[in-house]
């Protein structure tokens, strides 16, 4: 770019340099105000923003665990409250010997080789300030220990805090749930760093969990000025917590208690409920686990112990359990055949059996009832009886009836599931096997067999609403006014009938006249049932393996005149009624007179080897002892295992062929009894061949 | 030019910038002894005693006449240059990167030398260079290569920091000298083609990173992105009154990194606020201006060269340094003239300051 050679001389530089000079002063003055500027846009404009990040920075918040709300019993007495803790936890990053330390703490800690291991497992996965728990429930003295030596243990923190504590332990377990830290999944879904806290837990199962919420309360928080690495300057300010809101049942507490333990050593479940409100006055499960030792998570003793128990302790036998209710559904037949007009003084004769097509199904008295009418159709349970006049009656009116009564109903309580089972129509056949529904499907469902499935909850509400004649609904959480049932439209005199013959069960030429309640001016009505697991050909039913013995069942109410409480006992593989119908005279002994029914049960619980919390104590020691640190690990979470414990529940208990004379007509049928379960379908279905033609009702 | 006030004149003028570089100089002391949690030592202390020690070089500096500086110009840029290649070899026999030679009572960077040293060879070059040649390629070449030798052994060691400002000292005296502005336009637009190649050759991964930083500083708040978002966070939550001295929480819970040298802006405006910010602006801009104005006010082209490259070199420290806390520059390793705990910037700018106080001594006494 030649513009002609412009003649450079001192003058035109000395021009230039002023000009250029007075250009790069004002290119850097507009630096100095865009600084000034810019300065003014974050310390001024976003002063705020940047004051919350340097408060963020300086002061780290810990927050203090709340105590967990109690879950109350109808009286106010605790099922579930907090205990004083003392705690024990380790924070990684100020660990300066790792080794000697963590040996040192298991010294004086009294830590088993088993409990050594978990730490260490534990410590290699912890990171950061997290601080890893060491040991909770801690005595004074262990405490005590690790505290006066904490200047020579850099790293390791005792702590005070609130545990959970079950004061009944396994009798609750199934009812009110467990604790146990929120697991990876749970702080996904929550993202709250309450979550992460050390020493807080959250409902786990049962009422814990779907209360959780209110059970949580809110966290107190300890502020403290802290360094970029993490290390304490001062403490600023401490907030408590505030505590959860407790809840209330409508459970008796010593009653839920008594009844669990009453279970003693059979695998079932009792459910009793208040005639007047619906009120679930107890509803036990056993086995049980103790939910005490859950909320620190399980061992591996623990969890052997569980998994190996062909009783299924994580199963809760009330909601999930589904069985066939046997003769127990004799007094809802009879309120049906009532209300079709049957008159309760006819009869039929029962020589063992009778012919239906071209089968025999026989009473399970084979040598015969001679004549029977209704009444003693129901005290003796004479299956022919009903064999005969369902036929005329038909299946629809019988079905209806157990509807109206509770059966296959699903019922508004805060639980995580219920498995409600089947009440079988012809039109539920059609629509879930596309078979027809023929006569021999209805003499099953009269005497509680077949297609026929119901948990005890069930059970209890039918009983409930034989005994008071209203349209109770099963109620767990207390508090509020009491619900005023409506009436279920039965004829007083029709269940004053059914009332006298179940009190004839009971108190006169019945099957349960060991039933009798040991308490003067009280009678109960009853009534008794006995459910086949497998067919003649594989088993009695009332020995052998336990797998195959018969399910004991027993419904009742008291006082038989004027009902007050109705009650529903399950005995799984009890080998018949037997063994249901004394458990439920004990418990409802106990609501009346409690030093009496105590007094049975310790005598009782003598020849048991203790209390279910004692007999578990035995039974981890022999577990430790023989496997040691050689139990396989828990699996990821309990939680998990015990919804799987429930959703196999819905395996099918259909009752099989037994002394059929004559062959099926319909080989090949599947068994399927799940229809309304909420469980998914369980794998296929018993290979059984036929449902029950040929049915033998086993009550005594 | 009137001679008879003149030792009235020599002992009043220092003072327009002695006044308010010593006061910057005890602020900066107030704000290191703050962030050493209250004490004189290590920092607030050894930061006055060097001011005063290098006051006293710079006004020994002020003493030397023109002509020595001219005669020195180039033997001490040579001088320079020696050490830097000294230091290139005995890093390389060392095994890594090391900028500075331990003189054995001090650790002496010879890249912070070279800063002062570069304005003064280009001053000198343009003295004696023909008016006329200027405009000519005899005018542009020796002054880049001048410049090109030090920039890339600063570049070597790496300190990219350092090179640039060596480079910007350069160019500095060469646009004053008064090179056709075509040419730096056009080496402008060369840069921006070659910028983006040598970011992804020549860089270091950890520059790169800090280049990447600069541009989205939130996108890694605990990796690199850390100095810039802790520099705001201690700037902006000072507001305009500060949060008061001895209270930032910044620097104190050392959330600040470096905050007694790089970021010694940040750890002031924390405690001081706004009001402190203002303050540090006004006595650079006031140290600035008496810097243009003994420029433009010199006798002749080479001390008006010098006094233009040396406050150049000042602003540039001030300016990348105050972007670079502010968030609008990215991270590099320059401290803030006169508050920054260090004794080798110190000792580069005062001797900026003392070659400024040598002109305006050249020009007094003419």
């Amino acid at each position: 770019m030649g513009i002609g050679k412009k003649h450079v001389s001192h003058g035109t530089l000395r021009n230039s340099f002023d000009r250029r000079s007075v250009v790069l002063g004002s290119v850097q003055g507009g630096i100095g105000v865009l600084l000034a500027a810019r300065m003014g846009w974050i310390a001024v404009a976003q002063n705020q923003k940047y004051e919350l990040e340097a408060e963020s920075n300086r002061v780290n918040l810990t927050l203090i665990p709340p105590r967990r709300g109690w879950v109350l019993d109808r009286n106010g007495h605790p099922l579930a409250s907090n205990r004083a803790d003392f705690r024990v936890d380790i924070i990684p990053e100020r660990l300066v010997d790792s080794d000697a330390t963590t040996k040192l703490v298991g010294q004086l800690l009294q830590l088993t080789a088993v409990e050594m291991r978990d730490l260490e497992d534990k410590l290699d996965k912890a990171h950061g300030f997290q601080p890893v728990e060491v040991k909770s429930g801690l005595d004074w003295e262990q405490f005590a220990a690790i505290s006066v030596r904490t200047p020579d243990l850099p790293g390791v923190v005792p702590q005070r805090g609130f545990s959970r504590y079950y004061p009944t332990g396994p009798s609750v377990g199934h009812l009110i749930g467990y604790v146990g830290a929120a697991n990876a999944e749970e702080y996904q879904e929550e993202r709250n760093p309450l979550l992460v806290t050390p020493g807080f837990k959250i409902g786990k199962d049962g009422l814990e969990k779907q209360f959780d919420k209110q059970l949580r309360g809110a966290p107190g928080a300890r502020r403290v000025e802290v360094t970029a690495s993490g290390r304490i300057v001062r403490d600023l300010e401490t907030r408590e917590d505030t505590p959860g809101q407790p809840i209330r049942l409508t459970i008796d507490g010593p009653l839920q208690d008594y009844a669990a333990r009453r279970l003693g050593v059979e695998s079932g479940a009792v459910v009793v409920m208040d005639c007047h409100t619906g009120d679930i006055l107890c509803m036990a499960s056993m086995p049980s686990f103790d939910p005490n030792s859950f909320s620190d998570g399980i061992g591996r003793i623990e969890w052997k112990m569980l998994s190996d128990d062909d009783h299924v302790p994580l199963r809760n036998k009330v909601l999930r359990g589904l069985y066939p209710p046997g003769s127990t559904v004799k007094p809802m037949v009879s309120l049906a055949f009532l209300e079709a007009g049957l008159d309760p003084g006819e009869s039929v004769g029962c020589g063992g059996g009778l012919r239906v097509g071209n089968r025999v199904f026989h009473c399970w008295n084979r040598r015969g009832h001679g004549t029977t009418d209704m009444a003693k159709g129901i005290y003796q349970s004479c299956d022919v009886y009903f064999y005969h006049f369902a036929q005329k009656i038909g299946m629809d009116r019988i079905a209806a009836m157990a509807k109206r009564l509770g059966l296959g109903a699903e019922f508004p309580l805060p639980v995580a599931g219920q498995s409600y089972g089947t009440v079988p129509t012809p039109d539920w056949k059609k629509r879930k096997y596309g078979k027809d529904w023929a006569v021999f499907d209805t003499v099953n469902a009269t005497i509680g067999q077949g297609y026929m499935l119901v948990n005890p909850l069930q059970q209890a509400v039918m009983a409930s609403r034989i005994a008071s004649g209203l349209e109770l609904m099963p109620r767990l959480m207390g508090g509020g006014r009491d619900p005023r049932p409506r009436s279920l439209g039965i004829s007083k005199e029709h269940l004053d009938f059914v009332h006298a013959a179940m009190s004839e069960v009971v108190n006169g030429r019945g099957t349960a006249g060991r039933a009798r309640l040991p308490v003067p001016d009280v009678l109960m009505a009853g009534k008794t049932g006995t459910a086949q697991v497998v067919g003649l050909n594989i088993g009695r039913g009332k020995g052998g393996l336990w797998k195959h013995r018969d399910h004991g069942h027993f419904i009742a109410f008291a006082p038989f005149d004027k009902p007050r409480y109705a009650c529903a006992v399950v005995i799984e593989h009890g080998g018949g009624s037997g063994a249901a119908y004394p458990v439920a005279r004990d418990v409802m002994t106990y609501l009346f007179d409690p030093a009496k029914a105590m007094e049975v049960l310790h005598g009782m619980e003598a020849s048991w080897g203790g209390t279910p919390q004692q007999r578990m104590a035995a039974r981890y020691a022999v577990y430790a002892s023989q496997y040691g640190g050689s139990a396989p690990p828990v699996a990821d979470d309990a939680a998990e295992q015990r919804a799987q414990a429930n959703e196999t529940a819905v395996e099918p208990v259909q009752p099989i062929v037994r002394g059929a004379e004559s062959p099926p007509p319909e080989p090949g049928v599947a068994v399927q009894p799940a229809d309304g379960n909420a469980a998914p379908a369980s794998p296929a279905p018993a290979p059984s061949p036929v449902p029950a033609a040929a049915m033998r009702d086993p009550a005594e | 030019m009137s001679r008879s006030i003149v030792p009235e004149a020599i002992a009043r003028q220092p003072w327009r910038v002695f006044l308010p570089l010593t006061a910057l100089v005890l602020f900066g002391g107030a704000v290191l002894y703050s962030a050493a949690g209250g004490h004189l030592r290590p920092w607030a202390l050894t930061h006055v005693i060097r001011f005063a020690v290098f006051m006293v070089m710079a006004l020994v500096i002020a003493r030397v006449r023109r002509e020595l500086f001219q005669t020195l110009a180039y033997p001490i840029y040579g001088g320079v240059l020696v050490l830097l290649v000294l230091v290139e070899l005995i890093g390389g026999i060392g095994g890594g990167s090391q900028r500075w030679l331990n003189l054995g009572f001090m650790t002496l960077q010879p890249s912070e030398l070279m800063k002062p040293a570069i304005v003064l060879a280009l001053a000198r070059f343009f003295e004696s260079l023909p008016a006329a040649m200027t405009a000519s390629w005899r005018g542009l070449i020796p002054a880049l290569g001048l410049v090109g030798v030090p920039a890339a052994l600063v570049m070597l060691q790496p300190d990219l920091g350092t090179a640039l400002a060596i480079c910007f000292g350069g160019f500095v005296v060469m646009f004053l000298a008064g090179l056709p502005l075509r040419w730096f336009i056009g080496g402008g637009a060369v840069a921006a083609v070659i910028a983006p190649i040598a970011f992804f050759t020549l860089l270091h991964d950890y520059q790169r990173n800090r280049v990447l930083t600069f541009l989205d500083p939130e996108s890694d708040p605990l990796g690199t992105g850390y100095h810039i978002t802790q520099s705001k966070i201690a700037i902006g939550s000072g507001g305009f009154f500060g949060k008061g001295f001895g209270n930032g929480s910044q620097s104190h819970l050392e959330y600040l990194p470096e905050a007694h040298t790089d970021f010694v802006f940040a750890t002031m405006a924390e405690e001081w606020g706004m009001l402190g910010g203002i303050f540090v602006l006004l006595v650079f801009a006031v140290i600035m201006h008496w810097g243009w104005q003994t420029a433009r006010s010199a006798p002749d082209r080479f001390s008006q060269l010098l006094a233009g490259g040396m406050t150049a070199t000042v602003f540039f420290y001030v300016a990348i340094n105050l972007m670079m806390v502010m968030g609008l520059a990215p991270v590099v390793g320059i401290p803030l003239p006169f508050l920054s705990h260090g004794g080798s910037s110190m000792m580069t700018n005062m001797i900026c300051i003392g070659t400024i106080l040598a002109v305006r001594q050249w020009q007094l006494r003419r």
